[in-house]
């Protein structure tokens, strides 16, 4: 039974992963007690998957997966229809590691024997979404690189079969991308709002007593 | 009965007599065993109490179902080779009333009785195969045709060993008339101590087990249900069924279970009789007459402990993958049954 | 491992060339193969989950699940929703263990929160984890012989199951859905007789399995039907993601609640992770059998040692999660769930992206049911064990 994994070993991580695929490693993050986090070139993402499996001994495979990091055009879905579109902060902000481009890949390998994982992004160029595929390496990808074709429009160089997963194969637009609307709360305001409105006559400061 | 009635009645009431006697003698095991087994005690097996509100204990819940699928439409998938598909049901059933017809249910109470009973009876239970066969074929689906094609495989591959559990039977009774088989175990001892007869699952005990293991696959029930498997074929051959044919195809499967019940208690079981030493009795003409009303009800008797058998391993077994049942059947009951017929034969020489 | 990999090897060389004979003698007979659609309406598949087997005879050349017919696109109505709306959603992701779906996702908003549920509440959390385990591998273990063709075990099932569905209706207030965890603890106390009543039904279950072992897992046929079925080695388990009794089944030491450090209470509790050598249908299923009874003497062991106190910490009473990703996975009762929450200090989560297990478990069925047997798909799906919402989400 391997120890519950420490910082030092994330920290090696980083380091070995380091060494091993040199100026690719754009940019890591080891949150203390938490996790880690690595960025990658877009060039380097399967050949950082090999290092991994290969090299480092991350044999398993935990998702793949996208983060559009553009705010959605539509906000949560609660604007009234009728009146004209409210104004909304339309910067990207990437979250940790930062990034330049609006999708990211993000994918996740484990150890078995360390029991400790690694979260790996790299940039998808906006021009054309396209990565390589993971297959080779772990096989196990091939459907989550399906579900992310479908769901972000992201084409993975090499991957047999891109097939919609969910949706029927005529549907069109990408549902997962931020600016996809989700008809749902287009057409009727969304009841839930009222959950998050202060109750009124209570305290009116944010810290609830908690019983 | 029929014997009896002989003397003073047409032609045309006998035969009308015959064939009522056989619509009861299918239906009314089939009706038995469907409620007080598949009903009742696998519920209480499953513990649930199974049908209680069509009356008494539930005991009218067959006849609300029958009443049930004859409402149904009739339904014939546009594909399918009609003809082929709506006689399917009717085949099956045909076999079963075929192969009551030879079974004896008392000194005289049988419907015929002639000397190759028991080559008869092995015969035209595999008319039931034809009818599952076409069934399978003509419903124009993948899941029907598979399980048709395993009903024929398996049919074929238990039709055999069934044969060779028989040939035992048939070699220590010396004869292949079921009512003289009765006779021989009823009649017969012991080494010498008649007091039980001499029923042939005593001697022929490796036979009844390789005979019930074969009716259990010539039934189509757990474990040998692969040609319905309803987990993976959906109901196999029945699938496409509806109303009134499906209804056809149920009582036939439990009805068929009642009447191979009752040939393995003529067989193995010492059929209506009891021992003759009790009343001293010697042979067939000197069974007194009250024996043809007695007679029947021993047989139901013995019918429904073995019905409750094939039941009993129906509700608690797995089932087999197909080529582990044709393995089993060629790789072990047939050497098995063939070394029975020789051991058989050799003591039979011997003795 | 190099044994196992000879020994598929073996396999797949010998499956290759009795295709290739296979292959000249339907040239010679001008037999063609069939394709099979099992499902989206059939029985083996639990919902509405679609293989399409190419069939040679009963043998399959090839398969392929189709999934999809149950989409809900959790991972885009999450972005719409606020983090306490959230578990009312997942709740649906696995039917049959709800409540330990919600777990990972509280988790990780408490993580980005930093905030952690009191004892009481992570001890509670803990017994209604297992519990709801109980009650989802407690079915698999009946429906199990209904694949194979035994019918009676799935009424046993279902009798004991009851039990703990009325413990958990009892605690939470809901049988299937109980949206019962909130972000900093949980939504109620423990009713009152909660305690004295879980161990009366533990003892059940652990009579349950007992009657289950017995009845099915030491029948020959069922032994025939499942031993050497399915072989799937561990590296190919790892490599597809395989996790929970799937990847215990094929050797790997791996148990999420023992191998990571979550504010819950497992590691109070003396238990034991199984695992089988030989990753074939009946160590899958043996496997989770042992796993129910390792969960009862976990809820058993939490019961004597629930800390007092509150269940529920200090929170806000509008939930903002602070910037920030986090990832939490659990063992839920199918394998390794987790939620990968980016927060951008919103009322509700930017993006989720939910890893199910059966979404994983599932996509090995086209490497493992190559030159198997019709009924041996049944047989490997069932030992997979999957539910239909948590592979289409």
């Amino acid at each position: 039974m391997a120890e519950i994994p420490g910082d030092t070993l994330r920290q090696r991580i980083v380091d070995d992963l380091r060494a091993h695929i040199g100026a690719d490693l754009i940019d890591s993050v080891v949150k203390p007690g938490d996790d880690v986090w690595v960025r990658v070139s877009t060039s380097a993402w399967r050949e950082t998957a090999r290092v991994l499996r290969h090299e480092m001994g991350f044999d398993y495979f935990c998702f793949l997966s996208a983060i559009d990091w553009m705010p959605s055009p539509y906000g949560k879905g609660e604007d009234d229809p009728t009146a004209p579109p409210p104004e909304r902060d339309d910067t990207i902000r990437q979250g940790y590691t930062g990034g330049d481009t609006r999708l990211q890949m993000l994918g996740r390998v484990t150890s078995s024997a360390l029991h400790v994982g690694v979260n790996i992004k790299c940039d998808v160029p906006d021009a054309d979404a396209t990565v390589d595929s993971w297959i080779p390496v772990y096989a196990g990808a091939n459907w989550h690189e399906r579900e992310t074709h479908e769901m972000f429009g992201i084409s993975f160089a090499g991957h047999p079969d891109l097939r919609n997963m969910y949706l029927p194969t005529d549907f069109e637009g990408h549902p997962l991308r931020k600016d996809f609307p989700l008809l749902a709360r287009m057409v009727k305001p969304w009841p839930g709002i009222v959950d998050v409105e202060p109750l009124p006559g209570g305290d009116n400061d944010e810290e609830g007593d908690a019983e | 009965m029929n014997a009896l009635l002989a003397a003073d009645l047409p032609y045309w009431a006998q035969s009308l007599l015959r064939v009522l006697g056989g619509i009861v003698a299918v239906l009314l095991p089939a009706g038995t065993i469907v409620y007080v087994f598949l009903f009742k005690m696998m519920s209480f097996m499953q513990s649930r109490l199974g049908p209680m509100e069509a009356g008494p204990y539930g005991s009218l819940q067959l006849v609300a179902e029958v009443g049930k699928w004859l409402q149904k439409e009739d339904i014939t998938p546009e594909r399918a080779d009609r003809f082929i598909f709506k006689i399917a049901p009717l085949v099956v059933l045909v076999s079963t009333f075929l192969l009551v017809a030879v079974v004896p249910f008392g000194p005289d109470a049988w419907f015929t009785n002639f000397e190759a009973g028991v080559f008869y009876m092995l015969a035209v239970s595999s008319v039931s195969v034809l009818g599952i066969l076409i069934a399978g074929w003509a419903s124009a689906n993948k899941y029907s045709l598979l399980g048709g094609l395993r009903a024929a495989g398996q049919l074929i591959a238990y039709e055999l060993p069934m044969v060779l559990a028989v040939v035992g039977v048939i070699i220590q009774a010396g004869t292949m008339n079921l009512q003289q088989i009765v006779v021989a175990q009823n009649a017969g001892s012991i080494f010498g101590w008649n007091g039980l007869g001499n029923p042939y699952i005593l001697t022929q005990f490796v036979g009844f087990i390789i005979f019930m293991i074969a009716v259990q696959a010539e039934l189509t029930q757990t474990p040998f249900d692969m040609p319905i498997a309803e987990s993976e074929l959906v109901s196999g051959y029945m699938t496409e069924y509806s109303g009134f044919r499906f209804l056809t195809f149920f009582i036939a499967e439990f009805a068929t279970a009642g009447v191979f019940a009752l040939i393995a208690s003529v067989l193995f079981l010492g059929g209506w009789g009891i021992p003759f030493a009790w009343f001293d009795w010697s042979t067939i003409d000197s069974v007194d007459d009250w024996m043809n009303v007695v007679g029947p009800l021993i047989m139901v008797t013995k019918m429904m402990l073995l019905a409750f058998i094939i039941m009993w391993v129906r509700f608690s077994y797995p089932r087999f993958r197909e080529d582990q049942l044709q393995r089993f059947a060629w790789k072990v009951l047939v050497p098995v049954s063939l070394v029975n017929i020789m051991v058989t034969a050799i003591l039979k020489v011997a003795f | 491992m190099t044994s196992t990999e000879s020994l598929i090897d073996r396999r797949q060389m010998a499956y290759i060339a009795a295709q290739a004979s296979d292959a000249r003698v339907n040239v010679e007979l001008e037999t063609e193969g069939m394709t099979l659609n099992i499902g989206p309406q059939h029985p083996a598949t639990h919902g509405t989950l679609r293989i399409i087997a190419r069939l040679d005879g009963e043998q399959v050349v090839w398969a392929e699940p189709s999934c999809g017919y149950m989409h809900r696109g959790y991972e885009k109505l999450t972005e719409v929703r606020t983090y306490p709306q959230v578990t009312a959603l997942i709740n649906r992701i696995d039917w049959l263990g709800s409540f330990a779906n919600e777990v990972p996702f509280i988790l990780a908003a408490e993580k980005l929160m930093e905030i952690e549920a009191p004892p009481r509440a992570q001890h509670i959390r803990t017994i209604l984890f297992e519990l709801s385990r109980i009650a989802n591998v407690s079915l698999f273990l009946g429906d199990l012989g209904v694949q194979l063709g035994a019918v009676t075990p799935v009424f046993m099932a279902f009798r004991d199951r009851e039990y703990v569905l009325n413990l958990i209706e009892a605690a939470t207030g809901g049988r299937f859905h109980p949206n019962f965890d909130r972000i900093g603890g949980l939504k109620d106390d423990l009713p009152a007789g909660f305690v004295d009543e879980t161990r009366v039904v533990m003892k059940k279950l652990r009579n349950f399995c007992d009657e289950i072992e017995n009845l099915l897992f030491g029948n020959e046929i069922f032994q025939s039907r499942t031993r050497g079925i399915g072989v799937i080695p561990k590296d190919v388990a790892l490599q597809y993601g395989l996790s929970g009794a799937n990847l215990r089944a094929s050797g790997v030491d791996w148990d999420l609640r023992r191998d990571q450090s979550l504010p819950m209470a497992w590691n109070k509790a003396d238990w034991k992770v199984w695992t089988h050598p030989d990753g074939d249908s009946f160590a899958r299923c043996w496997i989770r059998l042992q796993e129910v009874r390792e969960s009862t003497r976990i809820v058993d062991q939490l019961l004597d040692s629930i800390p007092s106190g509150p269940v529920m910490a200090k929170v806000p009473r509008i939930i903002k999660v602070p910037e920030g990703e986090a990832w939490v996975s659990t063992e839920n009762p199918l394998g390794e769930m987790g939620y990968y929450v980016v927060s951008k200090g919103d009322l509700g989560p930017f993006r989720t992206k939910i890893r199910s297990a059966s979404f994983n478990n599932i996509s090995v069925v086209p490497w493992v049911l190559k030159g198997v047997y019709v009924p041996d798909i049944i047989t490997i799906l069932a030992s997979l064990y999957f539910i239909l919402g948590d592979i289409d989400r």
